[in-house]
């Protein structure tokens, strides 16, 4: 069981020996993004931070799946795998009077956002270092000091408090706007239409990103879903949409910007639907080959992996060497085993901590007003 | 002091934390233009601007959800449920989402919100506009859940849970919005959650009920009183969690003989739970099993003939009663 994973190899050959791009209908008709001024702005250094931190979040996220096996993760492992380019494009754009709330696949957004391994790594062993103090597990990070609200287990349950996030900025007259991410599987869910009319309707800034990985957990997008592109579904509301491809850092990073200064400056929602690909199951206790082949992952690995085309464009930018490139990604294995040690070495909650952080109230006695039982386990 | 309906009590509730703190709202169907379906928010739109005062579309799991987010935020948003039965279609966002978030986020994140509308009975509305979900709510760890069944209560509570930090369910009740009584007008006037009422004194045996039924527990009080010269203790729970668990044993060891009356449906409704903590931890003070009147076990029935014998009535009750005598 143990270690037998590596999801993508991540190139370590010459610039040179890549495969040409024609080889991909798709790939071939995507134009250069990197020369859209949101990325003329980034300098060598930015990009290649940009490029360490999808490094790190693959790294991560499989030494969280060795974890997985070994039994240090219970309950479900969604791994963000093979859709790193979208979390790391996006936040890279966010002003920190921007805010993000995502689904339960939330392990790229949360170390995008500045989360350290370490916290997430615990939090998934289910360890008291963890962000959420072993309560929230996988699908529930959360860090409000870095305006991430989440980690959100129902699907399409995050798109109505995304648009409240957008509802209390407007309210209280700041300027950001929150990026609510979803899958394609929430777009089929009322609450999100129900958040696309107020959102039209009373003018929120609140960005709806459909990560198209193109399954619903094992139902295929042409199966699940009428009408395409799925971000048309805003027409209907008014709402600027646009369709965009995960695969190409560059690309994400001009779709959101210009998705955020709309909703910054003239209060504005949008729809955008990024296609990207997740390699892993829907979780990784999940069969993978029951409703996908084998050859279609490995063609998104070989041709369209979000880390291997921004390493590849920045070798030929002359911003990044082969060996700078290896370096990074030890750095971002070495972190992430780190991490785990760390995890392992920390200590469980302790039973007397159950009770805590459900009410603000009983947490904090010395201004408590109400009286009477708040819990009704047999303890009295 | 001054004598005013459950409404108007509502009413002044709202308006006067509207008034005392900026992130207090109040969003739900028709409560502004319309001044609300049952006109508990008359005036306030005019009062305090329709970016205090809004009215949503109905899409109960969006503004719910909204409603949320912006707590999570730091406001402190009131959100209308032209019933409490409109909440089903938002369960995700109140049962999940504002009850959770503070737990699954090790404590990092508050929600102080409160969900309020009626939750009732007993107006020929039939099965889908009757939901008492007050027993839902309070299976919820994370939610607060109260019924207040006075004016004073209404304001005193309605206050105390917009100043509350964590998300409180209000369940009103439609019958009860007309129904006058004596309301302090200080600012201050709080009753705070988890405290119970002795609505009036008794030896003999102890009704314990929330919402409307205390009305119907008092009417039996009278009734067993000047008919059979029994003096009956009610006690009105007020607060369901928190819940004041001193106050029922109290009554019970005084009187040794308890009724729990409820318009929840009887399986796993809140006076199950009651009857549990009662046989937990006074056993030895009851001089009789523990006895329910609760809604008759079916969906909510349209007809006048058939609903007003289903939710607890007089008559039903005090046959109860008289099992325990």
């Amino acid at each position: 069981m143990e270690g037998i994973y590596h999801d993508a190899d991540l190139k370590d050959s010459p610039v040179s020996e890549k495969k040409t791009v024609v080889d991909s209908p798709d790939i071939a008709q995507t134009s250069d993004f990197s020369n859209l001024p949101i990325n003329l702005q980034l300098d060598s250094e930015e990009k290649i931070r940009l490029y360490s931190q999808m490094v790190r979040i693959r790294r991560f996220e499989e030494r969280s799946l060795r974890a997985y096996q070994q039994g240090h993760i219970g309950g479900f492992l969604h791994l963000y795998i093979g859709q790193e380019a979208v979390a790391v494009g996006s936040v890279s754009v966010m002003s920190e009077d921007d805010h993000v709330i995502t689904a339960y696949r939330d392990h790229g957004h949360a170390l995008a956002v500045g989360m350290d391994m370490d916290e997430c790594m615990a939090e998934l062993f289910g360890k008291r270092t963890g962000c959420s103090k072993g309560k929230g597990g996988s699908m529930h990070f959360f860090a409000p000091d870095k305006n991430f609200w989440g980690g959100h287990g129902i699907v399409g349950g995050q798109t109505p408090l995304g648009l409240g996030i957008a509802y209390a900025l407007k309210h209280r007259k700041k300027k950001g706007a929150c990026m609510c991410f979803m899958g394609d599987g929430a777009t089929n869910q009322g609450p999100f239409y129900e958040s696309l009319n107020l959102a039209s309707l009373w003018g929120l800034p609140v960005v709806y990103i459909i990560e198209n990985n193109g399954y619903s957990m094992g139902t295929a997008e042409s199966r699940h879903s009428a009408g395409e592109p799925l971000a048309r579904r805003g027409e209907a509301f008014d709402i600027n949409w646009s369709v965009h491809q995960g695969h190409d850092l560059y690309e994400v990073r001009d779709a959101i910007n210009n998705a955020l200064v709309l909703a910054k400056e003239s209060s504005s929602p949008s729809v955008l639907e990024i296609v990207t690909y997740r390699y892993r199951g829907h979780s990784v206790a999940d069969p993978d080959q029951t409703y996908r082949s084998k050859e279609e992952i490995e063609e998104y690995k070989q041709n369209k992996d979000p880390i291997n085309l921004f390493r590849d464009k920045l070798i030929s930018e002359g911003v990044l060497s082969d060996e700078k490139a290896n370096l990074l990604d030890q750095a971002a294995k070495d972190e992430a085993e780190a991490s785990a040690e760390f995890a392992i070495a920390s200590p469980f909650p302790e039973v007397s901590e159950l009770m805590d952080d459900v009410y603000w109230e009983t947490d904090n006695p010395d201004q408590k007003v109400s009286s009477g039982e708040m819990f009704f386990e047999s303890s009295r | 002091m001054p004598e005013i309906t459950y409404r108007e009590a509502l009413n002044q509730a709202l308006s006067e934390e509207i008034s005392r703190d900026p992130n207090v709202v109040l969003m739900g169907e028709e409560v502004a233009q319309f001044k609300g379906s049952y006109k508990v928010s008359e005036g306030l739109l005019e009062k305090f601007g329709p970016d205090k005062i809004i009215d949503t579309p109905i899409s109960e799991a969006a503004f719910s959800g909204l409603a949320v987010g912006a707590a999570m935020m730091g406001m402190r948003p009131v959100v209308e449920f032209m019933f409490w039965s409109f909440c089903y279609v938002a369960f995700d966002q109140i049962f999940n989402n504002a009850a959770s978030i503070r737990y699954m986020s090790g404590g990092l994140i508050n929600v102080p919100i409160v969900f309020r509308g009626p939750a009732n009975g007993g107006t020929n509305v039939g099965a889908t506009h009757s939901h008492t979900p007050e027993n839902f709510a309070a299976n919820t760890p994370g939610l607060k859940v109260i019924c207040p069944s006075t004016p004073a209560d209404a304001k005193g509570m309605m206050k105390a849970a917009i100043r509350d930090n964590d998300p409180v369910c209000v369940m009103e009740n439609t019958i009860l919005y007309n129904l006058k009584g004596e309301v302090p007008e200080e600012e201050d006037f709080i009753i705070p959650l988890g405290k119970a009422r002795t609505v009036c004194q008794g030896n003999d045996l102890s009704i314990i009920a929330h919402g409307r039924s205390v009305m119907v527990a008092l009417q039996v009080a009278e009734t067993l009183q000047e008919k059979h010269g029994v003096s009956v203790e009610v006690l009105d729970l007020r607060s369901i969690r928190p819940l004041d668990l001193d106050a029922i044993l109290d009554t019970v060891r005084k009187t040794n003989r308890v009724l729990l009356v409820e318009e929840n449906k009887p399986f796993c409704g809140v006076d199950s739970q009651i009857a549990y903590l009662i046989q937990e931890h006074a056993f030895d003070h009851l001089d009789a099993p523990v006895k329910r009147v609760s809604a008759i076990d079916v969906p909510q029935a349209y007809s006048k003939a058939l609903e007003n014998f289903q939710i607890p009535n007089h008559d039903r009750v005090l046959a109860k009663a008289m099992e325990l005598l």
